[in-house]
């Protein structure tokens, strides 16, 4: 088992044709990601890699059944891009670009609610279940198929603990990235309650850091609903206040969002934080008495 | 970004938001050119940087007397503000407000931001108007009024009047209630419009008059917005930007200063902040927050070098990549190149992890340069922190 994406999940990549969209598309499906669709505007009739481009998501559906979008598509156009995934009626929509504005998100964030249809990201990594699927811009050959479900704000980082966990023998289930910015399609609350009923993850790692309160909102959650043991670290403790730390949602503001006040959230739910980022791996084997 | 008060004045009178009548002014002679068209019976200088606390820091002065315009002008111009928000260092001024008084009746809070928590653009409103809205939150939240706005239909009325009744504006001064709801309305057009992440108007006052008006203002813009309004981007003060950090823009890279010894690269944002962490447990404090995004090349490479050697806090650099579709041997070759045309001074530690570190780290081992190799990150932090002068 695993959560969100498995080896039958069918793959649209928006943007296919795009440096950034063609690099990756070819990548995920060499992983042995089922790709089955893209999208350009324009571009109907094209291949990529063996991959059929399409000009709408809906034509896009309409002749491979796709049931997931992975976005590249550049910020100024990105939340039409997103809306018209959800439009056409995908029931998934993973999207790596960084650099939408907030109120384009605000205006996504507020048509998708209420409809079945998930969004991760924007600003993310994009989501893996290892040697089933890989859906984003990860690195595939660090993961290793094992028992740690991994939910994380950060990209770079969370191949550092992926990298901890799988040297370390522990290995993955599925690693999904929330992304950086400050209005997202999905949050730790979300992902946390898929881990803690997938039977095959034994522990969650959940990499936070500066900023907003969806750390504070997770160890609320985690306190009341979640068992399997959870293991954090959040980046920023040494990030100065009203400083933007390169996402767009990690900044210190108006006094809230440090990591101090994380942390103490989360220890007081139960979770396992480790203050050096190369603990990680260690503490989630200490956690499951390995 | 952030914006100069006149500016955000600037952007309230296009958007109907009531301002005091004032113009910015650069020199004394411009301030009594100003001073005479303006023909009001009190004055007001303020000091234009981008930071609060100026009233405190002596940045705001008040005369009677149009002939001291010109003197208070050059009084402050060139002086260096040391507010809460400048670190020690302060900040020059440039230039000045310079507008009409006002009679204050009361002083209201205002302001709107999107809501993280909902993701919806909300007003925060209060009576303890002049005061650090923060601190009113801290010690009496009860008097904070939050009003959330519908993003799929915008402002509606009944939004405006509910915050104006929570005020008590009825029982204040019932005449500016219905101009107070324009002035929401106005408000959150200007926020969704311009791609603004705050616009906070502190005080808003009611004067004597029985009028609404911004008497102060702060308008920072949602930087991923900005390619979007021409006008914005035209706003830009470089000088209130570090030079480094305008360097780094220059370059494509995610640089922002700190006041620590330990100069750090880094691709990715989470593990650049992780970096600076683990620096901090091994014993020192970093110098910068340094994101070369996931395409690092020689040039930007090189170009980080260049930065952070500018700083003279540094005195070693930590390098912390973690490959994905980078591949660590092109950094390794990024780093060779780079430190061939930049003159490396002080003690370099470079860890390599991911994609072809290995490689990596056997041609930085092979290239002769002056520099620690590691492959776990608490080990190089604590050897960067070691060649620097402090043990863990």
């Amino acid at each position: 088992m695993s959560i969100l994406v498995n080896k039958n999940t069918r793959v649209v990549v928006q943007g296919i044709t795009g440096k950034e969209g063609s690099f990756h598309a070819t990548q995920c499906k060499a992983y042995g990601t089922k790709v089955v669709a893209g999208v350009t505007p324009g571009k109907a009739g094209q291949e990529v890699e063996g991959i059929p481009v399409f000009n709408t998501v809906a034509d896009a559906v309409k002749k491979t059944d796709c049931d997931t979008s992975l976005i590249f598509v550049p910020p100024p156009f990105c939340a039409d891009a997103i809306l018209e995934a959800a439009d056409a009626g995908v029931k998934l929509i993973i999207c790596i670009t960084e650099g939408i504005p907030v109120n384009d998100m605000v205006k996504v964030k507020r048509a998708l609610h209420g409809r079945d249809v998930r969004l991760i990201g924007p600003n993310c990594p994009g989501v893996i279940t290892v040697d089933e699927a890989k859906i984003g811009i990860m690195p595939g050959f660090i993961h290793k198929r094992g028992v740690v479900g991994v939910v994380s704000r950060s990209g770079t980082l969370t191949y550092e603990a992926v990298h901890q966990l799988s040297t370390l023998g522990l290995g993955e289930t599925t690693c999904v990235g929330i992304g950086g910015d400050p209005v997202n399609g999905t949050g730790f609350v979300d992902v946390l309650p898929l881990f803690e009923k997938d039977p095959e993850t034994q522990a969650v790692v959940m990499i936070g850091e500066i900023g907003g309160d969806a750390e504070e909102k997770a160890a609320e959650y985690i306190q009341k609903h979640v068992k399997k043991p959870v293991i954090s670290f959040i980046a920023g403790i040494t990030a100065p206040p009203g400083r933007r730390m390169g996402h767009a949602g990690a900044i210190i503001s108006g006094g809230k969002g440090t990591a101090t006040e994380k942390m103490k959230a989360l220890e007081a739910a139960g979770v396992r934080v480790v203050k050096n980022p190369a603990e990680i791996g260690h503490a989630v084997k200490a956690a499951l008495g390995r | 970004m952030n914006v100069h008060e006149f500016q955000a004045k600037q952007l309230f009178a296009k958007f109907g938001v009531p301002v005091p009548r004032g113009k910015e002014i650069t020199s004394p002679e411009e301030a009594t050119a100003w001073a005479n068209e303006l023909n009001t019976s009190v004055f007001v200088v303020k000091a234009q940087i981008h930071a609060g606390g100026r009233g405190k820091a002596g940045g705001v002065k008040i005369t009677k007397d149009k002939g001291a315009v010109a003197g208070l002008a050059k009084e402050l111009i060139g002086k260096t503000l040391i507010t809460h928000q400048t670190g020690p260092k302060g900040r020059k001024v440039h230039r000045l407000l310079l507008e009409e008084g006002a009679n204050i009746a009361k002083e209201l809070y205002l302001s709107i931001l999107v809501d993280r928590d909902t993701g919806w653009p909300t007003f925060i409103a209060s009576t303890e108007g002049g005061m650090e809205i923060e601190e009113v939150a801290e010690k009496t939240p009860e008097k904070i009024i939050k009003e959330a706005i519908d993003p799929a239909v915008g402002f509606q009325g009944h939004n405006g009047r509910n915050v104006a009744f929570a005020l008590g504006l009825q029982a204040m001064e019932a005449a500016v209630i219905n101009p107070f709801v324009q002035m929401l309305g106005n408000l959150y057009r200007l926020f969704m419009e311009k791609h603004a992440a705050l616009v906070e108007i502190n005080p808003l006052i009611i004067t004597k008059e029985k009028t609404l008006v911004a008497l102060d203002g702060k308008v920072s813009f949602d930087d991923n917005g900005i390619f979007k309004h021409e006008d914005v981007q035209k706003m830009r003060d470089l000088n209130e930007e570090d030079p480094l950090e305008i360097e780094a823009t220059a370059n494509n890279l995610n640089y922002v200063k700190l006041d620590g010894n330990i100069g750090c690269m880094v691709n990715g944002a989470g593990l650049a902040m992780a970096t600076m962490d683990v620096i901090k447990l091994a014993g020192s404090e970093p110098a910068n927050f340094l994101d070369v995004g996931g395409g690092a090349t020689k040039e930007t490479v090189a170009a980080g070098f260049r930065i952070l050697l500018k700083d003279p806090n540094v005195k070693g650099i930590f390098i912390n990549i973690f490959g994905g579709i980078v591949r660590c041997e092109r950094i390794a070759h990024g780093v060779i190149e780079a430190a061939k045309e930049v003159k490396i001074t002080v003690p370099l530690v470079v860890r390599l992890q991911g994609t072809n570190a290995d490689e990596g780290r056997k041609l930085l081992a092979a290239s002769g340069l002056t520099l620690e190799v590691a492959d776990d990150l608490w080990e190089a932090a604590q050897k960067i922190v070691k060649l620097t002068g402090k043990a863990a």
